[in-house]
């Protein structure tokens, strides 16, 4: 403790170890007893004769103000230096010094955002369009003429294979129709006149096309070599509907039965299940896209689900309507969506392994054919009475994000190109209309669109703006 | 004499300055991780790298890089000498210059080593080890500590003794504390001449 400074009564509010520290002097006037004694006595200070005040008081302030010397650095400079020294030979490490580089680190580029934002921030407000919606064109790109297209819900006379060819139903005869280069081909036509084609569907290679008829018959027709390689008989009535799952393809009939041919075996041996399990038409058929389950619909308003040994796994009556449009979500490998006709209006989504109902939608219209976007998580569907539009649906938040309309009559038949941008559909009003809904497929890697060659599926090469011109001439 | 100190992690007694280099070479890991993990810096930055057994991320960017070496290179010359006490990494908002979070890591150095003692024996998988797992709290960390909303800048501060001359590059600062932070303190590991503890101190949310 030096005692170079004169005494002074504690630094005003120097020191942050509180108040100050000088003490108070009360005289006990309230203390028992006589009230004027000659020495005047309190419990705090016993014998005040016996204390030095002056210094005490010194003592008792200059602490805090020596701490506050401290702290402050303010002392002179030799003193500073006494201090050093002071400390150096007690060994007190009283001089830390916090260093710092002086060419900083080079800082986030402008403009950086933390990406951990979007995974950790709470969103009180939630974000609204936090990716810009694309914009869907609402109207179709292209229109063909579909003369004799038959208007019947019941039927599935469109589809787009993965060799980018249009295999369409025109009364008696199936149309081939390249999107590549827009070339026109008659494939087959039934034989007798009362007759119709009923079905078809493309295999999974793009090449065999399977093809319902209205006598009973399934046929298989190879499409590049335009010859049919197998006839399978076994249905009483009308195929309505086809699903390939491999080499099974299974078939749908006015009869209401369910078959199902291994394509590779002897005719007698061909038909490995049949499922009778509706009571009405079965109007919709789909294997789900690894192969592990048949869904099916009928005019009987029923969707029942089968296992890939044919096993029923669940009936579910929850339409009020036929059940004609079904479709597989591409991404979640148990998601079944399917749509109701004109008394049930409802598009439904279910859990194809516990058979839950997720969610629907009342889109207000006949639900003509359903097809999911293979690059988002969106649902399109095609519509009857009375708008014949086309609605695209979030999933799951069942908001209506577009409506493309054009088609003059119910809008029967729906099929997506294989590079996933575009649909054809097929309408009462006898055309086929291409359109681009799902917006652009992600960055394509090595070798994906290879099958497709130079041209991606609707593009159309040719100038005819107009018609199945070539369909018109072959006639 | 770095071949000394690569030679010295073979064996299992560690010399002063092969601590030392154990040391810096957390520190180095141990910032590049904090940077990537608290989006400091764009997650483009980065790339991974396979070192104490588990896989870290390290910066791409060469101007961090050469900041940070030379940084460290102080660092690792005040450890052999004994002098550094404590090393902090401040965030700091860009733009308003506040401090968000504080990384601190404090020293102890073993006085006897210092003086010229033999160093006990510590086998280096087992350092390696205790490296790992702070590494690993580290990148855990992301689950309390608020998000850096902002742009931000780093700092890095050296705690050191009687520091009587001071390289030209370095200035003094002053501790750029948070005010009512607070602290979360992560593992410490031990080289039996440098004991390492970790800790952070964040400044609290405010209450939605």
């Amino acid at each position: 403790m030096s005692g170079v400074q004169p005494p002074t009564p504690g630094k005003a509010g120097g020191s942050p170890g509180g108040g100050n520290k000088s003490v108070k002097l009360s005289f006990g006037t309230k203390t028992p007893g006589n009230g004027k004694g000659k020495e005047k006595l309190d419990r705090f200070i016993p014998t005040r004769s016996a204390m030095d005040f002056d210094s005490a008081n010194f003592n008792l302030s200059k602490e805090t103000r020596q701490g506050g010397d401290q702290r402050d650095g303010q002392g002179s400079p030799s003193k500073e230096e006494y201090h050093k020294a002071l400390a150096a030979s007690l060994s007190v490490n009283d001089s830390n010094r916090i260093l710092a580089f002086k060419h900083k680190a080079p800082a986030a580029p402008e403009g950086y955002e933390n990406n951990l934002k979007s995974l950790y921030s709470q969103n009180v407000v939630p974000n609204v369009a936090k990716k810009q919606f694309r914009q869907v064109p609402t109207t179709q790109e292209r229109i063909l003429d579909a003369p004799e297209l038959m208007d019947d819900y019941y039927l599935n006379l469109l589809d787009w294979g993965s060799q980018n060819l249009i295999a369409i139903a025109l009364g008696r005869s199936v149309y081939l129709w390249n999107a590549g280069s827009g070339d026109v081909e008659e494939l087959c036509t039934v034989p007798n006149d009362g007759d119709y084609i009923s079905s078809l569907r493309w295999g999974s290679d793009g090449n065999f096309l399977a093809v319902g008829t209205s006598d009973a018959k399934v046929q298989i027709w190879d499409a590049s070599r335009r010859k049919q390689v197998r006839e399978l008989c076994g249905h009483t009535n009308r195929v309505s509907c086809l699903s390939w799952n491999g080499s099974i393809l299974s078939s749908g009939s006015r009869d209401s039965t369910i078959a199902n041919w291994d394509v590779r075996k002897r005719r007698d041996e061909a038909c490995v299940a049949s499922l009778r399990v509706h009571e009405q038409e079965v109007c919709g058929l789909a294997w789900s896209l690894c192969g592990q389950q048949l869904a099916s619909g009928g005019n009987d308003n029923i969707l029942a689900i089968h296992d890939a040994s044919f096993d029923l796994v669940a009936k579910v009556q929850a339409h009020t309507a036929a059940v004609k449009a079904l479709a597989w979500c591409p991404y979640q490998s148990n998601l079944l969506a399917t749509g109701g006709g004109t008394a049930d209006r409802h598009v439904r989504f279910w859990n194809t392994h516990t058979c839950a109902m997720l969610s629907q939608i009342d889109t207000g219209s006949q639900v003509c054919a359903l097809q999911w976007n293979p690059h988002e998580r969106e649902l399109l569907s095609s519509h009857g009475y009375s708008k014949h539009q086309l609605c695209l649906w979030k999933y799951p938040s069942l908001v209506k994000v577009a409506e493309l309309s054009g088609h003059q009559g119910r809008v029967l038949h729906m099929a997506t190109s294989p590079d996933g941008c575009s649909v054809v559909t097929a309408g009462a009003d006898e055309t086929l209309r291409f359109w681009r809904p799902f917006g652009e497929p992600p960055a394509p890697k090595d070798g994906e669109s290879r099958l497709l060659g130079s041209a991606p599926g609707g593009q159309m090469v040719s100038g005819a703006a107009t018609g199945f011109g070539g369909l018109r001439s072959i006639r | 004499m770095s071949m000394q100190c690569q030679a010295q992690l073979q064996r299992s007694t560690i010399t002063l300055k092969g601590s030392a280099q154990i040391v810096t070479q957390y520190f180095d890991y141990a910032v590049q991780s904090i940077l990537y993990q608290r989006g400091v810096y764009p997650s483009e930055a980065f790339k991974q790298k396979k070192e104490y057994g588990i896989m870290l991320w390290v910066s791409n960017d060469e101007s961090l890089n050469a900041y940070l070496s030379t940084v460290l290179t102080q660092a690792k010359a005040w450890l052999e000498s004994g002098k550094l006490r404590q090393m902090v990494l401040v965030i700091v908002d860009a733009r308003s210059s506040e401090v968000l979070e504080r990384w601190t890591f404090d020293i102890e150095t073993n006085r006897e080593v210092l003086s010229g003692g033999k160093p006990p024996e510590k086998g280096e998988s087992e350092i390696k080890a205790e490296i790992a797992g702070i590494l690993r709290q580290i990148c855990a960390s992301v689950s309390f500590l608020p998000l850096l909303d902002a742009r931000c800048s780093i700092d890095i501060l050296m705690y050191t003794d009687n520091i009587d001359e001071v390289p030209e590059d370095w200035e003094d600062s002053d501790a750029r504390n948070i005010k009512n932070a607070e602290i979360v303190s992560m593992r410490a590991f031990n080289t039996k001449v440098h004991n390492v503890k970790t800790m952070v101190a964040y400044k609290p949310e405010d209450v939605l």
